[in-house]
């Protein structure tokens, strides 16, 4: 039953197969079993979720069932759930309940959706192998000597553990797609403005965005369906007619132009990754794809742009954690300067720490020029890129990450080595355009992800390419052994 | 040496918006703390601003009053620094794209001079919330400081002078101007004692001719035109002695207190905080359509000049009443009202000369005052038409004031209707006249030039037989007539 991808649970509950209750209870004992091991989850809110469940079998028997009425997901940690903590991944929320929704989890409530719990996090979404959380690292469940990614960690390895078929993420420099390509699942970052960024802790607000993370490219695009819409509480948030992400999925892919960037297949790319990414590539062309060799001149710059710009809003988005409100507060503080200091001393992590100094640097009298106001010019020439490729083409692919999965403390000592695992997928952020990672090798029993990049708001073509890749092949059908 | 002063205004100016500039919490002042800060005034986590239109017109409104730029984009920065009551850490303000650019505000000053003071530019920003220190917030005994974030997110435009001005009197003069200006727009509520608006006077002293700036000091805060006035008196008092004692002045902010009138430093320049101001993130840049500025040009009310030249104009007021009357949105609308259902020129006197006294004797603003426009219009139609003398009108203003009702209730209650009927008054003279036999004889002898003195002891002895009811006017011209006579 765990094994079910969304699509598959939605048709049992609507056959009456099984009901709301049995799937979520069969789900809330695995993840009580096993999770444990992964870590995958901060909290599990059991109690609610099979209220919920019950509630959604009487609303399902009342013959008025929204698409998701009754189907179990997990939200990450860093979306806001009224009356159910949200901790962000940091000491600094541990005991932060917010009296809100976030606008995701609110679109999902209006679905029908029954929330498993909160998954496990880098803090504050700082972090690309989840060794940056509160709450202890989460395991890969394909090898728990190795991170499952980050930030979103959490939400990749308990569907890669099939504790969930479906969960929230958000992708700041890659956030969604490098832990779902290290954990074998299929996650999507929209187009920057998609998804409502309201009630979601704020990392980098001109980076961030939500999506989805599944098994499928059909699940994605079922749960897109209930994620994206405009919102005006959000002013990033785009005002555009969301469409039906499942309208075009089996469209044939015969006219395909897919773009080749040499720029992600150079040095540092591991061999294994390579091969299985060009595997996929030989797949598209088999359908009828067209792949196009084409260049995104200034890639090499998008992780410098990236560590300047992300940390920059970052620090003045985490200034807000003072001890003064709500969060964390030490204990007994002389006076205001003590209050802050140690608050802030205390409540976050060594990573966050670095990011806001770094921030707080790039920002300083004297540095705006050379550091601030250079990496949003290196942004618009990234930009550019991305839009003079796509005068040619359809859709870009490559690999999400430059090598599988790697062991806990591997890069713990480097912070540029962790950031390079971004450099494929930074650029996207930057840009704002959508990208998505969906399995398509292993190297060592450790999944491989394949890229695609969109042009803006072209998720259903991305979906479509996702799915019908997915149509011919079964590496994202593939379980960790004995989760299967 | 003879010594020049160099003076700037940064002026905060509270937007009479409904909500707040970034959400929709309500504005309202006075009420119990924290009641009016919703999650984003909170700055909660994941929350995100949303900008209030009605802020971007208020502010064009004002642009277009100082006859000043538009920007066609504008965006908002976020300024960086710790403060309890600010609860985001950081103010979201404007630096590169203010929303208002250069522009002028002409100002009057009392010799009839006028000079035109620049505008460097206004932007578009929020308030902080209010931090209650010891002493006004106690818990367990022990001093606190307690946090209101009621105003925190209140919109606000901060406007920027030149150093145009040269004394006091001009920057009160200015400040005035821009009070004027705000009100007539209804942008905002000019309530000073509430902090609507707020004065930060840059000042700086330098030798007669020259043509470079002192350094300068900032006195922030100040919520009066007195305050103001009495500030820049003493700090170019303190730059000017220090000086000339052989010190320098050094750039820092000050702080007036208007009770003790003193002012104390408090932080100099080298203490002050690196901002780190950059574009935020969560507002994209605003763009204004042409359209949408020319369709807030036509719907901008009457401005203070054009209105003070209009109650020249039209109610044949001299320049100086004028000035009075069209200053304050609220005074002028006032006489108007008063103007329109009696006499322009009597509402104007009794506007400036009693009503003002009196509001000013209880510290009340004109909207609050106890005797409507509509009652003062209603007793000058009575003293114009003759029933109610000067004097009496005086005590029916004074019942006004008291809350017993419109004149002609009062003039009825207490029967002050003054004596009109020729004949009555004929028949009072005629018998102070029988009855003054040496007086009349007097003035018989006298000198024509020392005759009109003399007037006085009949006129006293007629009002008394009325019991003062009697018409004054009627009252000299009948005696002159009848004591002319006996010549």
């Amino acid at each position: 039953m765990h094994n079910k991808t969304l699509a598959e649970i939605i048709a049992g509950l609507n056959s009456g197969a099984f009901s709301s209750v049995e799937i979520t209870g069969h789900l809330l004992n695995r993840i009580r079993q096993l999770d444990p091991q992964y870590n995958s989850f901060i909290t599990v809110t059991a109690e609610a979720a099979l209220a919920s469940a019950e509630a959604a079998d009487r609303q399902r028997a009342s013959g008025n069932a929204p698409l998701f009425c009754g189907v179990p997901i997990a939200h990450k940690d860093i979306f806001c759930t009224n009356g159910v903590r949200t901790s962000c991944g940091s000491k600094m929320l541990d005991n932060f309940v917010p009296p809100y929704d976030a606008t995701v989890v609110e679109n999902f409530a209006q679905a029908g959706a029954v929330i498993l719990g909160k998954t496990n996090m880098d803090e504050f979404a700082m972090g690309s192998s989840n060794e940056t959380s509160y709450y202890g690292p989460v395991k890969n469940p394909w090898d728990v000597n190795c991170v499952p990614g980050g930030s979103s960690g959490g939400s990749a390895a308990a569907l890669a553990a099939r504790l969930t078929p479906g969960a929230t993420a958000t992708d700041t420099g890659g956030s969604i797609r490098q832990p779902a390509a290290l954990c074998g699942v299929t996650g999507l970052k929209p187009t920057y403005g998609r998804v409502s960024r309201w009630g979601m802790v704020a990392f980098a607000s001109s980076l961030d965005q939500a999506g989805p993370m599944a098994r499928s490219a059909e699940d994605c695009a079922l749960m897109l369906n209930a994620m994206a819409s405009f919102d005006p509480r959000d002013s990033t948030s785009i005002d555009r007619e969301v469409p039906d992400y499942t309208a075009n999925l089996n469209q044939p892919l015969s006219s395909l132009k897919i773009g080749i960037p040499k720029e992600y297949f150079g040095e540092g790319l591991n061999p294994g990754t390579e091969q299985a990414v060009r595997e996929a590539l030989t797949e598209y062309e088999k359908q009828g794809a067209t792949l196009v060799d084409i260049s995104l001149p200034h890639s090499h710059l998008a992780v410098p742009a990236y560590y300047v710009i992300a940390p920059a809003e970052a620090s003045a988005n985490l200034s807000r954690f003072d001890g003064v409100r709500y969060g964390y507060r030490c204990e007994d503080p002389k006076d205001l300067r003590d209050l802050y200091m140690r608050t802030r001393g205390e409540g976050f992590g060594d990573e966050v720490k670095r990011r806001i100094l770094v921030g707080a640097y790039c920002l300083s009298a004297g540095y705006y020029d050379a550091y601030y106001r250079k990496a949003q010019q290196v942004r618009h020439l990234i930009k550019q890129d991305f839009v003079d490729a796509f005068a040619t083409v359809d859709v870009i692919m490559g690999p999400t990450s430059p090598s599988p999965a790697f062991a806990f403390g591997a890069k713990g000592d480097d912070p540029v080595a962790m950031y390079l695992e971004d450099v494929f997928t930074i650029a996207t952020n930057l840009a704002g355009l959508p990208g998505m990672s969906l399995p398509c090798g292993f190297v060592d029993n450790r999944p491989v992800g394949l890229q695609i990049i969109g042009n803006y708001f072209d998720e259903g073509l991305m979906l479509n390419a996702a799915h019908q890749f997915q149509r011919a092949t079964d590496w994202h059908q593939r379980a960790p052994e004995g989760l299967e | 040496m003879q010594w020049e002063t160099v003076i700037g205004l940064e002026v905060h100016v509270q937007l009479a918006t409904q909500s707040k500039i970034f959400s929709g919490a309500s504005t309202a002042f006075g009420a119990e703390p924290n009641t009016q800060a919703c999650a984003i005034d909170l700055a909660m986590p994941g929350t995100l601003p949303v900008p209030n239109e009605q802020a971007f017109r208020d502010a064009i409104m004002f642009g277009l009053a100082i006859d000043a730029d538009i920007a066609r984009t504008s965006m908002f920065e976020r300024k960086n620094y710790f403060y309890p009551d600010l609860p985001k850490a950081y103010q979201t303000t404007q630096l590169e794209k203010p929303i208002v650019g250069r522009g002028h505000v002409d100002i009057e000053l009392a010799d009839g001079s006028k000079k035109s003071i620049r505008i460097h530019h206004a932007h578009l920003e929020e308030d902080a919330g209010k931090s209650l220190h010891e002493g006004s917030f106690e818990i367990h005994g022990h001093g606190m400081t307690g946090i209101d974030l009621n105003r925190a997110g209140t919109p606000l435009i901060e406007i920027v002078s030149e150093p145009d001005m040269r004394n006091a009197e001009e920057a009160v003069a200015f400040a005035r101007k821009l009070h004027s200006i705000v009100t007539s727009l209804g942008i905002c509520d000019g309530n000073m004692s509430q902090g609507s608006m707020r004065f930060d006077v840059n000042i700086s002293v330098r030798p007669k001719g020259s043509d470079t700036f002192g350094t300068r000091t900032e006195t922030k805060n100040l919520n009066s035109f007195k305050f103001m006035e009495d500030a820049i008196a003493l700090e170019v008092e303190r730059q000017i002695d220090l000086i000339e004692d052989g010190g320098k002045v050094i750039q820092e902010t000050r702080l007036y207190n208007g009770d003790t009138k003193q002012a104390r430093a408090m932080r100099s320049k080298e203490e002050a905080n690196d901002y780190r101001y950059f574009p935020c993130p969560d507002l994209l840049p605003i763009v204004f359509e042409d359209d949408y500025i020319e369709q807030i040009r036509q719907s901008l009310p009457e401005l203070p000049d054009a209105r003070r030249d209009r109650f020249i104009e039209q109610y044949g007021l001299s320049r100086y009443d004028a000035n009075s009357l069209s200053g304050d949105a609220a005074v002028a609308q006032f006489f108007q009202t008063a103007a329109a259902g009696s006499d322009a020129k009597l509402a104007a006197n009794w506007i400036m000369g009693e009503l003002s006294a009196r509001l000013n004797a209880e510290d009340r603003v004109i909207q609050d005052s106890p005797v409507s426009a509509d009652q003062l219009a209603g007793m000058i139609a009575r003293l114009k038409d003759g029933t109610i003398s000067s004097k009496m009108a005086k005590q029916v203003f004074d019942a006004m004031w008291n809350g017993e009702g419109d004149a002609d209730g009062i003039i009825e209650a207490r029967g002050l209707k003054q004596v009109s009927d020729s004949g009555a008054i004929e028949a009072l003279v005629d018998d102070v006249i029988a009855n003054s036999p040496q007086q009349v004889d007097n003035y018989r002898n006298a000198d024509d030039a020392k005759r009109p003195k003399m007037l006085g002891y009949f006129v006293g002895q007629i009002m008394k037989a009325s019991k003062g009811q009697a018409n004054p006017q009627q009252v000299n011209d009948v005696l002159l007539e009848k004591l002319n006579a006996l010549l």
